[in-house]
């Protein structure tokens, strides 16, 4: 009898990316990369975010087609509910990059991931944003990340490459520290 | 008889390595800013203890003779251990020679001291990993009033102000500096950041000697993943003591130790935390674990089973549901920095370090002919850090070189003071 093992394959070019990690040490100012967005106000409190271009690699990039974000806020909040809550889609920003981590760190460790779901929970006291109560912050007073994981790997293993998936994470780190926002009117 | 080399540093790397040349006859001298064993005098804390057990401290044509193998020297005993070493292999060391410039020349290198200056053919760099404390640029933002230090000027407890002490880093150093200061009555927050538990005793034996046993020491340099990573890893979370008992942040949250995040900022009075601390200690006991795995694999494959008590493992590091993300700094009088150290080659005039000032080198071998680099963390092999692994490197390094001088131009009588 014999047996054959099939590559690893999460989708995630690995060997690209880690040219990339190798070419950008030796030319680190490649590596300053600026991302943007617009936002224009619809009505009310929706407002839709878009994004096409970004600066990497020394010059102007831009997405294959520019995408668009609808915000808003539910019913309850008296608005019309065109699209998911400002705060719901940092929790989108946040998940979605953790599980992209969850990919790459897999695909380097060789390990095949079947499924991946991701759930996020945001416990938030809306007495900071409507500023009934000064000591209440105005943000999350914390995030749940939960993951269902099937993949060709140890319990153990799993939990090592989602813990490293945090560890490289952007949005993990834009929401576990502090970044100086500055926001000016033209 | 050949006279060419100048040895840089009088600490256990540079000894080694003045060994392994007398033992090739390359005649040199070990230029010494200090005294031997200058920052084990001068730059701990009272209560250190290596980390390594006695019997591991094996340098060239020198190893452990007395009574307690399993014990770990203080720091006293450590200085004598190495100006025993020093005496024993007749170490042609200038001590209180500090050098301000190291540079090429058509024949060599030149290396000018407080004491005048020498030509020789190579340089071995024996200076240190450990040079100049690294604090963090959020030092700059800390209120006045509040006393800071770096680990190489702090001494014991009872030189700090009452009032509560905020330790930067959890590394050896800082989880055993702030052990010490919270049970002196002065209450301890500990930012944690990126760490390395391990137990002291595993199956009844040292972490260490499985270390070595296992071949995790041994692991080279051009056989990892990621060099860069593994040179920049944190101290094991270890002390030596008599009862060789665990330090880990477990044991420090018992007494009263407050564990907080990596420090991110100080803004308004209050030092602002990461909230990545549930992670970096998840990350910490992964590592922990896959350590203690391949300890029982290794003790499978050899027949220990019997011999050392059965596996288990620790109790998963405790986290706080919610821990503080910010500190008022009203209530803490000192802030000790133990967030690690860099090598100071302020006096190094060739072009041999990268953009992060470090020194470009394979496995010790400078890119400069002639010029090598020892006692740096996993400089060939994982136990490059330690004092045990200066004698290999320097048997490696010091064969390197030898072949390096009898195929440079031969040129008598160098290594001469001419000032």
């Amino acid at each position: 009898m014999t047996t054959t093992t099939s590559p690893v394959d999460n989708g995630v070019n690995v060997g690209a990316l880690l040219g990339a990690r190798e070419a950008l040490t030796a030319m680190p100012e490649a590596a300053q990369f600026t991302w943007r967005a617009t936002c224009e106000w619809v009505s009310g409190t929706h407002s839709r975010s878009r994004v096409e271009g970004f600066f990497g690699l020394g010059e102007e990039q831009s997405h294959k087609t520019e995408f668009t974000y609808d915000a808003d806020h539910p019913e309850i909040f008296a608005s019309e509910d065109h699209g998911a809550t400002p705060v719901e889609l940092v929790l989108a920003g946040l998940a979605s990059c953790l599980t992209a981590g969850v990919a790459s760190v897999a695909q380097n460790r060789d390990i095949q991931l079947n499924s991946v779901t991701a759930t996020l929970e945001g416990g938030m006291d809306i007495q900071g944003i409507l500023g009934i109560d000064p000591d209440v912050r105005n943000g999350f007073s914390g995030i749940r990340v939960r993951y269902d994981i099937d993949a060709d790997a140890t319990p153990e293993e799993i939990r090592a490459v989602v813990a490293q998936s945090q560890k490289r994470s952007a949005v993990y780190d834009v929401i576990t520290n502090p970044t100086n926002v500055t926001v000016e009117v033209n | 008889m050949r006279n060419s080399t100048v040895v840089l540093g009088a600490g256990h790397a540079g000894l080694a390595m003045s060994r392994c040349l007398t033992e090739r006859s390359i005649d040199h001298v070990v230029l010494e800013r200090g005294e031997v064993a200058n920052s084990w005098k001068t730059e701990r804390w009272d209560s250190l203890r290596l980390l390594t057990p006695n019997w591991m401290s094996r340098l060239p044509g020198y190893g452990y003779g007395g009574d307690e193998p399993d014990g770990y020297r203080t720091m006293p005993e450590t200085i004598s251990f190495l100006e025993r070493y020093a005496d024993g292999i007749a170490a042609p060391i200038l001590t209180g020679t500090t050098v301000t410039s190291v540079r090429r020349t058509d024949d060599g290198y030149e290396v000018v001291t407080d004491r005048g200056t020498w030509h020789c053919q190579a340089v071995v760099i024996a200076t240190g990993a450990c040079n100049i404390p690294n604090v963090p640029a959020v030092a700059q933002a800390v209120p006045a009033g509040i006393d800071t230090l770096t680990p190489n000027e702090y001494r014991n407890p009872d030189r700090l102000a009452e009032g509560g002490v905020l330790v930067v880093g959890a590394a050896a150093t800082g989880a055993q500096i702030a052990e010490e200061i919270h049970r002196s009555g002065r209450p301890v927050t500990l930012a944690v950041g990126e760490h390395i538990r391990v137990p002291r005793v595993y199956r009844g034996r040292d972490i260490k000697w499985w270390m070595d046993a296992c071949g995790v020491l041994e692991e080279r340099y051009d056989e990892v993943d990621n060099l860069v990573r593994v040179r920049n890893v944190p101290s094991l979370q270890l002390v030596g003591s008599d009862d060789r008992r665990n330090l880990d942040l477990n044991g420090l949250t018992g007494i009263g130790v407050k564990l907080v995040g990596r420090l991110a900022g100080i803004q308004n009075g209050k030092a602002q935390f990461s909230g990545s601390l549930p992670n970096q200690c998840a990350m910490s006991d992964l590592k922990m674990n896959r350590l203690l795995a391949r300890i029982d694999e290794w003790a499978t494959e050899n027949s220990l089973d019997g011999q050392v008590e059965p596996p288990h493992r620790f109790e998963p590091t405790r986290v706080e549901a919610a821990p503080s993300l910010d500190v008022d700094l009203g209530g803490i009088r000192t802030i000790l920095w133990a967030t690690g150290y860099r090598p100071d080659y302020s006096w190094l005039d060739l072009p041999v370090l990268d953009r992060k000032g470090r020194i470009r080198h394979d496995g010790g071998v400078v890119e400069s002919p002639g010029v090598y680099l020892l006692g740096m963390p996993f400089l060939r092999s994982r136990k490059s850090s330690l004092i045990d692994g200066a004698g290999d490197d320097a048997r490696f390094l010091s064969a390197h070189l030898a072949s390096y001088l009898d195929h440079a131009i031969s040129r008598p009588g160098l290594a001469v003071r001419t000032a």
